[in-house]
């Protein structure tokens, strides 16, 4: 490069070697950018810290490792010890408010069906005996991720009535668009 | 003035001067990069087939579950690994040679690495279409697939790898013979960013589908999902960062391309690739946000890139983007008033619109919303949703894929040294496909905020035990229509596009000019020009360009008032999903 291209402001180029000194001044405007852009890098980041002050909803970070195993006989366990019922060869399940809840996913469903009362905090204990899988309640839009050999405990306070569904959101095998469970939410 | 490319001759053996451009061209750098950036968009072509398929399928096109899921598991492959790593090791190829009037290094070895990832794709292909790699890309132990189809990807990454290491020979070679001076120009240094990212994403990528290879053949009892997914999103997110500062480049070229422009501050746009380069990977936890296994500091200080820094660069790069645009257009004062600039750009130029659709989708709908998904709480509300799968189609196809279809318009005819071929429709195609692809991402986001799942089959739950008729009843059959519809157009579009890659290929005229009278881009325009009217460094202020005197000290008024709004918009999405997350069930 001879020295032309230095003399020259004209035929620059992003597809050409800059001049010698590309750090120019910033422009006002750009400067003012620049901060504006900053303040709101500052203000993305402290906002997790603020909603975990002011929100009710927290992403759960309680979480422990287990054998697949155990985990699904303390979930028979449970099972047995609640069952109200039995649909479509699901059991339903109404445990006491306060009681750890389980809920098993596997290829290609949750268990139990849960009947829970509004209002109260549950422990929910979830894991898989096969596959990830996505636990996905819906329309209330709550999402989570299912590992085996991991229990994630989800506190959860339902606070409205109805049935609602659960569906899978993480592609599981052939069986994936089958994969549903089932929350009731009763007074 | 041709003195900035003309390197003396005895340091460049074997190199041809380009009739069109000025540059020194290596005819075996040439022809690595057109047949990477061919077989990339072939398997483009093949991956747009298939999207039709799988969006078409809800509309009733007769699909089984089992081809269904092939078929999204090889449109995902094919196009985010397939497509985007080949064209974007033919612009490493391109950056390192062409733009630096330096030989190809190796090049037998880069043809080595172009048969080893096409081997790759070839068996990775094979497995997933005949059900032995029903997996998805994401591949998640412990589902498992044939070895074969691990074994593919490996050796796609592996040569991947192979070829940014190419990149750098490249690179130090043309420092070492001195064919350029100074820094490196700002698109090649934006690839080097690129390059770096790639290294870690591909060596990440390569321990995750390593193990998993490892466990096909015997070697491994198994794998620890935790610890896979952590390793996987090293490459899953890290290429989605390879995408976008490649893309980035790739805006900065096409506004050389199409304006002759660049930008204001160049020093503060390299500053911004640093930032990518220091704290994008960090972001890879958001993929994890909402698993069992991490605290919560670990969760914001990595989801949030330390600080929102690789935001920062991002935001840096929305300013000096259109900000070079508007600079370049009233430096040829074709400009009145704040945004007179824009009128008087040159729409019909399919690398202008491209780099504007691609820009702004980038930036009001695909950033944003990633943004919005990373944070930690709100990440709940979206998981694994549609939303998911509109975001990421906003980036890698309304972003990165159509701003590589952008500058192919250029490239191509310089590549294969053909004239371009459907000069009509390659005006149209950016403005077929960005519309196709808007309708299909913003039908996909509505789809996830409605709870629709991505990756299934059949939306009625016709088969499941516990019945779930929440998808096929209500606002969703609506949205998912306009999913397909949106797919509809896209695929047009892609088709378009394809079409006049291939026929300026194989019909196209053959010269040593394929001069398509923007070539401001290598300043040989403005050199031939010299002091002409328009090429002179006339500066803003001086002319009656219609700004008040309250933005007459701005560099680019216009640009500013645009970026607020910008801000504006993205502030209001953040209030509108807290607002959201507030109206869910108490969790923690
Ligand atoms: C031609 C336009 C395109 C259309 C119409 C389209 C459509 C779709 C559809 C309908 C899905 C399935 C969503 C689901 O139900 O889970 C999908 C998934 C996907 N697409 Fe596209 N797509 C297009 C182009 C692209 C491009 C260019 C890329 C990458 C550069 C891409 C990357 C992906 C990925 C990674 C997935 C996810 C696959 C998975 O879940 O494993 N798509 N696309
Ligand atoms: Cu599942
Ligand atoms: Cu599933």
């Amino acid at each position: 490069m001879t020295d032309t291209q230095e003399h020259d402001p004209a035929p620059r180029s992003t597809l050409l070697p800059p001049p010698k000194r590309w750090w120019g001044g910033i422009g006002p405007d750009e400067r003012r950018w620049l901060s504006i852009a900053f303040v709101w890098c500052l203000i993305l980041f402290s906002g997790m810290y603020i909603w975990m002050g002011i929100g009710d909803q927290q992403t759960p970070i309680e979480s422990y490792r287990i054998d697949r195993d155990t985990f699904q006989a303390e979930a028979e366990e449970f099972m047995a010890a609640y069952a109200v019922g039995e649909e479509d060869g699901i059991p339903v399940v109404a445990p006491p408010p306060g009681e750890d809840v389980y809920l098993q996913a596997s290829q290609f469903q949750f268990r139990p069906i849960l009947e829970l009362q509004r209002g109260h905090t549950y422990r929910l204990l979830v894991s898989s005996t096969d596959v990830q899988h996505g636990l996905s309640l819906q329309p209330v839009n709550l999402n989570f991720q299912v590992l085996p050999g991991y229990l994630y405990v989800i506190r959860l306070t339902p606070d409205e009535l109805g049935e609602f569904s659960l569906v899978c959101n993480e592609y599981c095998g052939l069986g994936h668009h089958v994969m549903t469970g089932k929350i009731a939410v009763v007074d | 003035m041709a003195t900035t490319v003309d390197p003396k001759p005895s340091e460049a053996p074997g190199l041809r001067k380009c009739a069109a451009t000025g540059f020194l061209v290596d005819e075996r750098g040439r022809q690595l990069a057109l047949a990477n950036a061919v077989a990339g968009v072939v398997l483009l072509a093949l991956g747009g087939a298939m999207a039709v398929v799988i969006a078409l399928q809800r509309q009733g096109l007769p699909v089984s579950d089992d081809w269904w899921y092939r078929l999204l598991a090889s449109h995902g492959a094919t196009m985010l690994l397939f497509w985007l790593l080949l064209f974007e090791v033919a612009a490493l190829y391109w950056g390192s040679t062409m733009l630096l009037n330096t030989r190809m290094r190796v090049p037998r070895l880069a043809w080595g690495v172009f048969g080893a990832m096409l081997l790759g794709v070839a068996l990775a292909q094979w497995a997933m279409l005949t059900g032995r790699a029903t997996v998805m890309f994401t591949a998640y132990p412990p589902l498992e697939a044939h070895s074969l189809y691990y074994l593919g990807v490996l050796l796609f990454a592996g040569g991947a790898l192979v070829a940014i290491g190419i990149f750098f020979a490249n690179l130090v070679g043309a420092k070492r013979d001195g064919s350029y001076v100074g820094s490196l120009p700002l698109v090649v240094y934006g690839f080097m960013a690129a390059a770096v990212i790639g290294v870690y994403s591909l060596v990440t990528g390569a321990v995750a589908y390593g193990l998993l290879f490892a466990q096909s053949v015997g070697l491994l009892d198994s794998v620890d999902p935790a610890t896979y997914r952590l390793f996987f999103w090293g490459i899953g997110h890290g290429a989605q960062q390879v995408n976008l500062a490649a893309m980035v480049a790739v805006w900065y070229a096409l506004i050389a391309f199409t304006l002759g422009g660049r930008p204001v501050n160049e020093g503060l746009s390299r500053f911004a690739f640093l930032l990518y380069i220091a704290f994008i990977h960090l972001g890879a936890v958001h993929h994890l946000l909402v698993d069992p296994g991490l605290g919560t500091s670990h969760r914001i200080m990595n989801t949030s890139y330390l600080l929102y820094l690789a935001v920062l660069a991002s935001l840096i790069h929305a300013f000096s983007i259109p900000a070079a645009i508007e600079v370049a257009q009233r430096e040829r004062n074709r400009s009145r008033g704040l945004f007179g600039w824009l009128l008087r750009a040159p729409w019909r130029e399919p690398g202008f619109s491209s780099l504007v659709l691609s820009l702004v989708w980038f930036g009001f709908i695909a950033g944003v919303t990633g943004v919005l998904m990373g944070t930690m709480q709100l990440n709940m509300l979206i998981h694994n949703t549609l939303f998911v799968v509109g975001h990421f189609h906003a980036t890698v196809v309304s972003g990165t894929t159509l701003a590589f279809m952008g500058i192919s318009y250029y490239l191509l005819p310089l590549l294969a040294g053909r004239r371009l071929v459907g000069a009509t429709m390659a005006r149209w195609q950016p403005y077929v496909f960005a519309g196709g692809v808007a309708l299909l991402t913003l039908a996909m986001l509505l789809a996830g905020r409605l709870g629709v799942p991505r990756r299934v089959a059949d939306l009625s739950y016709e088969n499941a035990p516990v019945a779930v008729d929440m998808f096929a009843t209500g606002q969703t059959p609506t949205v998912m229509v306009l999913v397909s519809v949106g797919a509809l157009f896209a695929v047009i579009g892609g088709i378009m596009f394809v079409w006049v890659m291939v026929a300026t290929l194989l019909k196209g005229e053959r010269t040593d000019r394929p001069d398509t009278a923007l070539l401001h881009a290598f300043g040989a325009q403005e050199r031939e020009r010299g002091a002409s009217e328009e090429g002179g460094a006339a500066m803003l202020t001086g002319h009656d360009n219609g700004l008040s005197a309250r933005w007459e000290r701005f560099e680019a008024p216009g640009t500013y008032l645009i970026v607020l709004v910008f801000l504006a918009w993205f502030v209001a999405m953040y209030l509108l999903a807290h607002f959201n997350l507030a109206q869910t069930w108490p969790v923690g």
